[in-house]
């Protein structure tokens, strides 16, 4: 392998958080009921002794390469690079992952900590429905019982991923709580949690949550990262000028973003949802209108009013529709080691039909925020230069809803 | 003080002590003073006054609801502790403790809530999200200012982690009798009596039992092993059933929550 990253992190890394309280900065920490907290040590005792068992990291390779289908390509996307006309764009095709995303590389993780610890039954939220469907997956592999909380309007709008969850086995729970999307799906989770903490483990699908979550499932999605750094170094020979990724709760960036972390000619963006736009008060952009506050476990920057009251978050992609973001995320923004941006409902769909049109590849709503905004800055970059990019997840589970918008904007 | 000369009090009266649990603002601000200032007089020993937040987490579905109705009728954290005030100028001896979610507070900013809770005459704060890892966000200055910090204990917290969970706790220690959210389901006497012991074996503090425990006969069963008993759900339950088909109070939600106040506090004696 051609990787180049450090072995060990040096002092001054931006690779070393967080703190044994689970703090990055101000950020993250355990804010939860005392009914979980000897099962939050517990998960965390497990992961840190799983780190150093290499009987374990063997299991994981064995299934992120069989079963997940690791490592997945880097693709360098050469009709959208002479569109754009600027630099060379290359894109981290986690799609193509088994269940078409992201988020099972985190669940197998976490679903062989949970057999470790002896758990059968296990517990998990969902937006989009993919880490739902990712839960649902692992559990069928692994002999385990499924529940899943999903907002009831979410259940709506990710029909596919509902259908597909049911036939893995997988028990789903449509939330009516709040606004029925992801917020209330993850605190209908943790009531579930609250009130089944001794059979049951919770997989957190992003890296939010109390500690140990954030760190954990950072490490599990930064198989990306450390894949994507050795593919470009073999591809071009050298580090990429900028990655890029979006981000809801943010683990698909963090997990491409953090090997990355201590290369200081790589810039980085982290791209939120704009919703209709962050002056409309519609959005999904907790670091771009949020202030720092305490949800679901940790401390980040929320969406919120000014007496403390959590706001709800407006997203066309059902999987960056939450008011809050992972921790590490606000103390990458608080350090200015990430620079986050965001891309409208607009932005997104346009360049869903434009990644499809000219790559052949349908996008998740999600990533379609990423090449959003990709699109308003590679033109502007030299055609030498390069930019990577982490396709998450693919579209096939937005159709529902694209589809009578690009018809309705009569582009279909 | 309060605090300990109400369980002191019952402890005199060979009983446990009652406490009950109103959310601030539920329906609007002027029922749920009325509500508030009126427990007392029903035999309440002590009243824990809910904050109201958007994302309860450990709550039950009657408390979230009790919540959305508080907010939803404009009550923000400062209408909280101007009811805080308004109670202790009516009761100078009835203890009151605030109890909710930390984000609140935090936005408000921690040092000027500790301050205007004591001046509003709040006797002790339960932190539902903030563990004894967090203590240095609120429960440490709370102290220092000369709040009780109560802590839950609940089915979970084993024997190696009751001393981490009471260092810190004053007032009195809640024990949570179920594992799950509140207004759920019922614990056994005897599980009860069995928590009991483990928490007076580690703590000399006043031990009140919490959480899933809704008529005077299921007080009068917890008042056999606990200092005191704490009812909330099904006073918010109450509560609800009384209000019209937009939410608002009609002419029975004060007298309605404050008789059940009543038959709940014939339950202390065994």
């Amino acid at each position: 392998m051609n990787d180049q990253s450090p072995n060990a992190s040096p002092m001054n890394s931006y690779r070393n958080q967080p703190d044994e309280n689970g703090r990055f900065g101000i950020h993250g920490g355990r804010f939860v009921a005392e009914t979980l907290m000897p099962l939050i040590l517990k998960v965390e005792d497990a992961w840190k002794s799983s780190l150093t068992d290499p009987d374990f990291q063997k299991e994981l390779d064995y299934y992120r390469k069989h079963y997940i289908g690791r490592p997945s390509p880097l693709y360098f996307a050469e009709r959208l690079t002479a569109h754009f006309g600027g630099a060379k764009l290359y894109m981290k095709r986690d799609e193509l992952n088994h269940t078409g995303a992201h988020k099972i590389n985190n669940v197998i993780g976490q679903a062989l900590l949970a057999k470790r610890m002896g758990k059968t039954k296990i517990i998990a939220e969902t937006g989009a429905g993919q880490h739902g469907v990712a839960s649902a997956t692992a559990c069928a592999l692994f002999d385990m019982e499924c529940e899943v909380f999903m907002g009831a309007e979410d259940v709506e709008r990710q029909k596919p991923n509902v259908d597909r969850m049911r036939l893995l086995g997988a028990k789903v729970h449509p939330v009516t709580s709040g606004t029925g999307t992801l917020k209330d799906a993850m605190n209908e989770a943790l009531r579930y949690w609250v009130s089944n903490a001794e059979t049951h483990f919770y997989i957190i699908g992003t890296a939010a949550g109390p500690h140990p979550y954030p760190a954990m499932v950072r490490d599990f999605q930064s198989v990306i990262g450390h894949e994507a750094r050795a593919q470009i170094i073999e591809a071009e020979g050298r580090l990429p000028d900028s990655i890029v990724a979006c981000i809801g709760g943010g683990s698909n960036a963090l997990g491409l973003f953090h090997p990355f972390l201590d290369d200081d000619s790589v810039s980085i963006y982290g791209v939120e949802a704009a919703g209709k736009g962050i002056e409309t008060g519609e959005h999904a952009a907790s670091l771009t209108g949020g202030r720092p506050g305490v949800l679901h476990g940790n401390r980040t920057y929320l969406l919120q009013n000014d007496d403390g009251q959590i706001e709800d978050a407006f997203s066309i992609s059902a999987g960056l529709d939450y008011p809050g973001i992972g921790p590490e995320h606000a103390w990458l923004h608080d350090t200015g080691r990430v620079n986050y941006v965001s891309a409208t409902d607009e932005e997104a769909l346009e360049y869903f039909q434009l990644c499809s049109r000219l790559e052949g590849i349908i996008p998740a709503l999600e990533p379609a925020h990423a090449l959003a905004f990709i699109g308003s800055m590679i033109g502007d970059m030299d055609k030498d230069q390069i930019v990577v990019m982490n396709m998450c997840g693919r579209g096939d589970k937005d159709l529902g809803a694209v589809l009578p918008m690009l018809e309705e904007r009569g582009k279909l | 003080m309060r605090i300990a000369a109400a369980f002191e009090r019952a402890k005199n009266e060979t009983r446990a002590a009652l406490g009950l649990f109103v959310t601030a603002g539920d329906p609007d601000p002027k029922t749920s003073l009325e509500i508030l200032l009126g427990l007392p007089d029903q035999g309440v020993d002590f009243v824990e006054l809910g904050m109201p937040f958007s994302d309860p987490m450990a709550d039950g579905p009657a408390i979230q609801a009790g919540s959305l109705r508080a907010l939803k009728g404009g009550t923000k954290l400062g209408d909280v502790l101007a009811m805080a005030r308004a109670f202790r100028d009516r009761h100078p001896e009835v203890p009151l403790i605030l109890m909710g979610y930390f984000n609140p507070i935090y936005i408000y900013g921690v040092e000027r809530f500790i301050t205007d809770a004591v001046n509003a005459g709040v006797d002790g704060m339960i932190m539902v999200d903030l563990p004894p890892e967090e203590d240095q966000e609120f429960c440490l200055k709370a102290r220092d200012a000369g709040l009780d910090f109560i802590r839950l204990i609940t089915p979970t917290t084993d024997d190696d982690r009751m001393p981490v969970v009471l260092a810190n706790s004053s007032g009195f220690v809640y024990y949570v009798s179920i594992t799950g959210i509140t207004g759920t389901r019922s614990a056994s006497g005897d599980s009860i009596g069995q928590a009991m012991a483990r928490i007076r074996d580690a703590s000399d503090l006043p031990a009140v039992v919490g959480f899933g425990i809704r008529t005077p006969e299921q007080v009068r069963e917890a008042a056999a092993h606990a200092d005191g008993v704490v009812v909330g759900s099904a006073i918010v339950d109450q509560l609800a059933a009384s209000l019209d088909d937009n939410g608002h109070a009609t002419a029975t939600t004060v007298s309605s929550v404050l008789e059940l106040a009543k038959s709940l506090g014939e339950g202390r004696r065994p």
